[in-house]
C-alpha cells in the first residue's frame, strides 16, 4: 500500500434515499433535496456543514442548484464525473480525493433523476441530425444501423461472450433470479415479494437478442445521497464510520462509450480488470476476502464479466460460478443483496454503494454476516470506477 | 435487389467532421473506406485525427474489398423504432483488411444469422445526403 495512498482516509458517514418508484410526482430537483436531507441527519450533520459536491454529468441538478436549496454554506469543491453510470462510485473517489488532501471537509455525492417518468434511457431517442460533435460522430457508428439502445449496446458483446464461453442464456438468467430473490425480502424494492425463477427468465421476451426483458434492469425515479468526510471526523459523527478502503476508475485501451467492439476480445471489460488491479493494489484485500458485492448490473451478461474481471473466478468460468445460488443469500458469494437494479431500483448505481454501507453497518435487510469488505462496482460497458467500503 | 427500404420517415444520422467525412462521402459512391495512415499505412476505424500507432497526422484512405466474416451480431426486436423495420439483425464485421465495423445485415432470416458467417458489403441509398453500408451472406449474394 503505497504511503501517500488516500485510501482508508475518508469514510462514508451517511446514506440518504427516497422511495423508489415509476413516477415520482416532484422534481428531479426536489428528489435530490431529499435524499442529502436524509443522508445529512442520518450522519447528524447539518446543510451549513456542507462545503463539497461530487456527481454524474448525466445529473440534471446542479451542485448549485441544491446547495441553494438546503442551504448550504460556501462550497470550495464540486466535481463531475462523465460517461453515464461509470461514474457511480468515482463520485465517492472524488469525494474520498478531495478529503485527503484537505480540499473539502464535507462532500455529499449524490444522483437524483426521474428516469421512468421524464427522461428514459432506453427508448433509443437519439437526435436525428446531430450537431458534429466528437460523441455525436461516435454514435454515427451505431446509431443509422438501428443500434440504438443500450441493450442492443450491450447485446453485441454478450453475443460474444455466450460464443467464446459456451454457455447459454440461462447464465444471465441465474443473476436475474439472485437479483430478484433478494429484491423480494427488501420492502424498498419496486420487486418487493415478486421473485422469479429461471423459467420465467428463459419464457420473458425478447428485447435485443441474446438479451430478454429479464436481463435489463429496470428504469426507475429517485435519487440517493451519500456523505463523505474524513475518517477522524467520521468517528465522531451519529453512525460508525465506512471506510472507503479503496476507489478507482478505469477506461482500457481503445475503450469506447458502450461500443469497445474493436478489441480483440470483445466479451470481456478490461477496464474493470484494471480497476480491479488498482483496487487489490490500493488495500491488500483478495477476493476471497469480501463477504459480499453489489455488482452493477444494468444488463445481466456484463455481471458475469465483472465476476471474472475482479477475480472471482477464471475467464469464461462465470456460467459456471453462478449456478447453485452460489451468488444468493447463503451462497458463497451473495451479490446485490438489496436486490440490485434488476430487483430494487436503477439509480444509476448509486443505491448499490447505499447498498455497500448497510452491509458494513450491520443494517442492511438481506444482512450478510460479519462483514469486512464490501466490493460495489460502477457502470460497465463505459469507462468506470469501483469502491472497496470496509470497517473503520 | 434494391436493398433500399421504404425509409420516409426520418433516418438517424451520424455526426459528421473533418475526420469521418472521407466515410461518408464514400459510402455516397457506393465504396467502404478504411482510414489509413499516410506514413506507416496503419488501418484503423473508427478513424481518429491521427495514427495512435507512429502519431502521424496525415490520413488517407483505401477502398475496403466489402468482404468479410461476422464477429458478433444482435437482433433487435423491441423498442420498434421507426424507421428500422423489426426484427433488424445488426452486425459485427471482420473485414478481410483487418478491420471490424458495425452495420445492418440483410435478407438473412434471423435463424440462419451466426458468427462466423461469411458477408458482403452493399449499399442502402437513404437519400441524397446519406447513403448507409449494408452487408448480405456472400453466399445467397453469389459473391
Ligand atoms: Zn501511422
Amino acid at each position: 500500500m503505497a504511503e501517500q495512498s488516500f485510501a482508508g482516509r475518508a469514510a462514508i458517514a451517511g446514506i440518504g434515499q427516497t422511495e423508489f418508484s415509476k413516477r415520482s410526482g416532484r422534481s428531479e430537483l426536489r428528489l435530490a433535496c431529499e435524499a442529502t436531507m436524509s443522508a445529512l441527519a442520518d450522519a447528524g450533520l447539518e446543510p451549513g456543514d456542507v462545503d463539497g459536491f461530487a456527481t454524474f454529468t448525466m445529473d440534471n441538478n446542479p451542485e448549485i442548484e441544491l446547495a441553494r436549496a438546503i442551504g448550504a454554506g460556501p462550497l470550495r469543491f464540486f466535481s463531475r464525473v462523465h460517461y453515464g453510470g461509470g461514474a457511480a462510485c468515482a463520485t465517492v473517489m472524488q469525494a474520498a480525493l478531495a478529503v485527503a488532501a484537505g480540499v473539502a471537509d464535507v462532500v455529499v455525492c449524490y444522483r437524483a433523476m426521474n428516469e421512468r417518468s421524464e427522461q428514459r434511457f432506453g427508448i433509443g431517442a437519439i437526435p436525428l441530425a446531430p450537431v458534429a460533435t466528437t460523441e455525436t460522430a461516435h454514435f454515427g457508428w451505431y446509431a443509422p444501423f438501428g443500434l440504438l439502445t443500450p441493450a442492443s449496446w450491450v447485446a453485441m458483446q454478450a453475443q460474444r461472450y455466450l460464443h467464446d464461453s459456451g454457455a447459454t442464456t440461462e447464465a444471465f438468467g441465474h443473476v436475474s433470479v439472485a437479483c430478484r430473490r433478494h429484491a423480494a425480502t427488501n420492502p424498498n424494492a419496486w420487486f418487493y415479494e415478486r421473485p422469479i425463477t429461471l423459467a420465467d427468465h428463459q419464457a420473458s421476451r425478447w428485447i435485443v437478442r441474446p438479451l430478454r426483458l429479464l436481463d435489463c434492469c429496470q428504469e426507475s425515479d429517485g435519487a440517493v445521497a451519500v456523505i463523505v468526510t474524513s475518517t477522524e471526523r467520521a468517528r465522531d459523527l451519529r453512525q460508525p464510520p465506512v471506510l472507503v478502503r479503496a476507489a478507482a476508475q478505469g477506461a482500457s485501451r481503445d475503450q469506447q462509450m458502450m461500443t469497445s467492439y474493436y478489441r480483440d476480445d470483445i466479451g470481456s471489460l478490461p477496464e474493470m480488470a484494471f480497476v480491479a488491479r488498482q483496487l487489490y493494489e490500493q488495500c491488500g484485500v483478495k477476493p476471497h476476502e469480501f463477504q459480499t458485492a453489489v455488482i452493477y448490473d444494468h444488463f445481466t451478461p456484463f455481471v458475469l464479466a465483472q465476476l471474472e474481471a475482479f477475480g472471482f473466478c477464471r475467464p469464461g468460468e462465470a456460467p459456471e460460478f453462478v449456478r447453485d445460488g452460489r451468488i444468493e443469500l447463503g451462497g458463497a458469494l451473495p451479490i446485490n443483496t438489496h436486490g440490485g437494479q434488476l430487483g430494487e431500483a436503477y439509480i444509476h448505481g448509486m443505491n448499490g454503494i447505499a447498498e455497500g454501507v448497510r452491509q458494513v453497518r450491520g443494517t442492511a435487510v438481506n444482512p450478510i454476516r460479519g462483514v469486512e469488505h464490501v466490493l460495489v462496482t460502477a457502470g460497465t460497458g463505459v469507462p468506470t470506477s469501483a469502491l472497496v467500503l470496509g470497517r473503520g | 435487389m434494391d436493398p433500399h427500404h421504404a425509409l420516409a420517415l426520418p433516418h438517424p444520422r451520424p455526426g459528421i467532421t473533418p475526420d469521418n467525412r472521407f466515410f461518408w462521402d464514400g459510402l455516397r459512391q457506393r465504396e467502404l473506406r478504411i482510414q489509413r495512415c499516410a506514413a506507416c499505412h496503419r488501418l484503423q476505424h473508427p478513424p481518429a485525427p491521427m495514427c495512435s500507432g507512429c502519431h502521424g497526422f496525415e490520413m488517407e484512405s483505401i477502398v475496403a474489398s466489402g468482404r468479410g466474416t461476422i464477429h458478433s451480431f444482435v437482433i433487435a426486436e423491441h423498442p420498434a423504432i421507426p424507421p428500422f423495420s423489426y426484427p433488424n439483425l445488426i452486425v459485427l464485421v471482420d473485414l478481410e483488411e483487418g478491420t471490424r465495423l458495425v452495420s445492418r445485415l440483410v435478407d438473412v432470416a434471423p435463424e440462419v444469422v451466426a458468427i462466423g458467417m461469411a458477408v458482403v458489403v452493399d449499399y442502402e441509398r437513404i437519400d441524397d445526403e446519406l447513403t448507409l453500408h449494408c452487408f448480405r451472406s456472400l453466399e445467397t449474394a453469389g459473391g
